[in-house]
């Protein structure tokens, strides 16, 4: 991967702060917008049935975002969630369907165990290994891929299969709120508190922006680059259960390609590819972004085959943005250093 | 960190270190595979099926080529199986609208092109932004692009001449295999014996050096990335022939498929490391692993788990070897 990283410049503290908070509150008027011309078109969007189903639809992706701004900032990329969400997602299934008195809990305990052990795989060959992270994603990805039609031998897992126990955790409510909201907002808060309240998180952070100056500070790089990969592949298996019990099958292709969507919330959430940078409540709104437009454009009747160029657009031209008023940003910073 | 490409003029000559790169190990591997073929089925060691067989891997082949250039440049572009799909989507449309078939083919290769171009003009505009990043957004956008033109639907019923072209021989081999060696042939001599593929190597070594020193950075990226995107549309021409029609959902995940071919064949993706033959090597050495295993009946699924972990493999060895080195060296310092 290329990347200048030599040419950034490092804007004072108190801008790069206003700068972080101009980009998030750039970001949220563009989702606000979003959603008031939906609501102008379609006065249903406003509901609580609808944004109920949006945040639902959203918490898969947000969750698996979390995840992944840890492996960015710690300057990694995971290809293989996709096929690891899948991996985990089958043999959880298959463990409901042969044993349907299986509680749910213990469901989601096996698919984030497995989920988390496939990471685990993926961590030890980028951080003890020295594999490019690229690579070692990508190669674990064709295995776990292959892994999940061995285990269904090629046949999928379908909705009667499943116990209706199962199926509950996705259509289920807490207080009235599905139960996808809830798990997503409980793992926003851990992973809030974790990255920046936590020495482990803040170490993440440091080994991302400088690893030779964290390496001399005495902090294990390399076992916190694991760390970040058992933690992305635990989050894969554990979305995985949710997948399989939302769409209620279980496929050997499940999510494939998924992982660029993962990747496209993160930096959109404004998670720097080069590492170092990434803010929790960025990535919620990276989620929020693209959440919003899968459900606001079927409801505009937009046809279903522009959804998919019109994402790629705005991604396309919220990333050119976001580096043009970063170069503004660098450039002010540069004029107002005393020569 | 990796500039032994631009060195190994210098270096002394050793028949050890000949024969220990990558690229040997890779044609030992190539000839076992024969070999464990020839064993299985009798009629395996058969000049036509041999050639044959190429026909079943190389539509992909065409963009490992021009990856390995980008791979080396220590960039990556992840667009590529869009850009098939669109451009082979805007052929059969444009075939479909009555345009005569050789036009449409060369509109097909136009619209590959520019879509390469419309990468390499991106990220030279923003050369803060890492490639990965513009390609997945256009990966997305340009298979939008291709839906939004054909919706569900395929387009084929294309000239009966078009769909042998991926079926024709040309004397005794078949035309995709003549045509992707004569590729190969002038991607190889342009890489290793232009200035051109100097700039390329000296991009990924050291990209900031290159600019300084007066290459044309710019101008070799754009090149190369327009390349890939006109490799894309040769693929798209020859996919399509062998399939007969084409979907907006054809050709998902080859850019995967491609990268796995160049950096089994021995080009690291860190840049400036790594000869095109071996991405050569790599595409004949999984089309023929593929073949076999296919003799044996070993399911397409096991072969994604060897393929990986080869891919693993390839890329930690030479980690592995110098971990062992350093731990030896320091036990006897130490002693």
């Amino acid at each position: 991967m290329s990347t200048n990283a030599g040419t950034r410049a490092i804007p004072k503290e108190g801008l790069l702060a206003k700068f972080g908070k101009f980009r998030e509150i750039g970001l949220l008027v563009f989702i606000l917008v979003i959603m008031i011309f939906t609501q102008w078109k379609n006065p249903n969007f406003f509901t609580f049935e609808n944004l109920d189903d949006l945040l639902a639809n959203a918490s898969i992706l947000g969750i698996l975002a979390l995840g992944m701004m840890l492996v960015i900032i710690i300057r990694g990329i995971d290809l293989s969630i996709g096929a690891n969400l899948a991996l985990s997602g089958m043999i959880a299934a298959l463990t409901v369907s042969n044993f349907p008195d299986t509680p749910p809990l213990l469901a989601i305990l096996i698919g984030t165990l497995v989920g988390l052990a496939c990471g685990s795989i993926v961590g030890v060959v980028v951080a003890v290994l020295g594999v490019l992270p690229i690579i070692a994603s990508l190669g674990m990805m064709y295995v776990f891929r292959g892994l999940t039609y061995i285990v269904s031998g090629r046949r999928w897992v379908s909705a009667y299969q499943m116990p209706d126990t199962f199926k509950d955790m996705a259509t289920g409510r807490f207080l009235g709120i599905r139960h996808y909201i809830i798990i997503a907002a409980v793992i926003y808060l851990l992973f809030y508190y974790f990255t920046n309240h936590t020495r482990t998180g803040r170490r993440i952070y440091a080994v991302g922006s400088n690893p030779e100056s964290a390496a001399i500070s005495g902090i294990h790089a390399k076992r916190l680059t694991w760390l970040t990969y058992a933690i992305m592949g635990g989050l894969s298996g554990f979305c995985g259960v949710l997948w399989v019990a939302k769409f209620a099958s279980a496929q050997g292709d499940t999510a494939s390609g998924y992982e660029m969507n993962v990747i496209a919330a993160c930096v959109l959430g404004g998670v720097s590819i080069v590492g170092g940078s990434g803010k929790v409540g960025g990535v919620l709104l990276g989620t929020l972004l693209l959440g919003t437009l899968n459900n606001a454009l079927p409801m505009i009747n937009m046809s279903v085959f522009w959804q998919n160029a019109i994402q790629g657009a705005i991604i396309l031209v919220a990333i050119l943005v976001n580096t043009l008023v970063k170069r503004n940003v660098d450039r002010s910073n540069l004029a107002r250093r005393p020569i | 960190m990796e500039h032994s490409a631009g060195m190994s003029l210098e270096r002394p000559f050793s028949w050890k270190g000949f024969f220990l790169q990558w690229e040997w190990i890779l044609f030992l591997v190539f000839i076992l595979i024969h070999i464990v073929n020839a064993q299985l089925s009798p009629y395996y060691l058969d000049f036509p099926n041999l050639v044959d067989t190429t026909m079943t891997f190389l539509d992909k082949a065409f963009i490992v080529l021009p990856m390995a250039y980008i791979i080396i440049m220590g960039e990556i572009d992840i667009s590529v199986g869009s850009t098939v799909a669109l451009s082979a989507v805007a052929m059969g449309l444009l075939h479909r609208a009555g345009m005569p078939m050789p036009a449409a083919m060369l509109c097909c290769l136009a619209v590959a092109a520019a879509c390469g171009f419309v990468n390499g003009f991106i990220l030279i505009k923003f050369p803060e932004l890492a490639p990965m990043i513009v390609t997945l957004s256009t990966m997305i956008i340009y298979r939008g692009i291709a839906l939004i033109l054909l919706e569900d639907q395929a387009v084929g019923k294309f000239p009966l001449w078009f769909e042998y072209l991926g079926w024709e021989y040309f004397g005794p081999i078949p035309f995709m295999l003549f045509a992707f060696l004569v590729c190969a042939v002038i991607f190889g001599l342009v890489l290793h014996k232009t200035t051109f593929g100097r700039q390329v190597y000296g991009i990924g070594s050291n990209r900031m050096a290159c600019v300084f020193s007066g290459v044309p950075v710019d101008r070799v990226r754009l090149i190369v990335y327009t390349l890939t995107g006109l490799m894309a549309g040769v693929t798209a021409l020859f996919l399509t022939s062998r399939m007969g029609s084409t979907r907006p959902n054809v050709a998902q995940g080859y850019e995967l498929d491609v990268i796995a071919m160049v950096v089994l064949g021995g080009i690291s993706t860190s840049g400036g490391k790594g000869r095109l033959i071996g991405a050569v090597l790599a595409v004949f050495t999984v089309g023929y692993l593929r073949f076999g295993l296919g003799l044996r009946n070993v399911s397409a699924q096991v072969l994604m788990i060897i393929i990986g972990l080869l891919l693993i493999i390839a890329v930690a060895i030479p980690n592995v070897r110098g971990m062992i080195g350093s731990y030896l060296t320091k036990r006897k310092n130490s002693a």
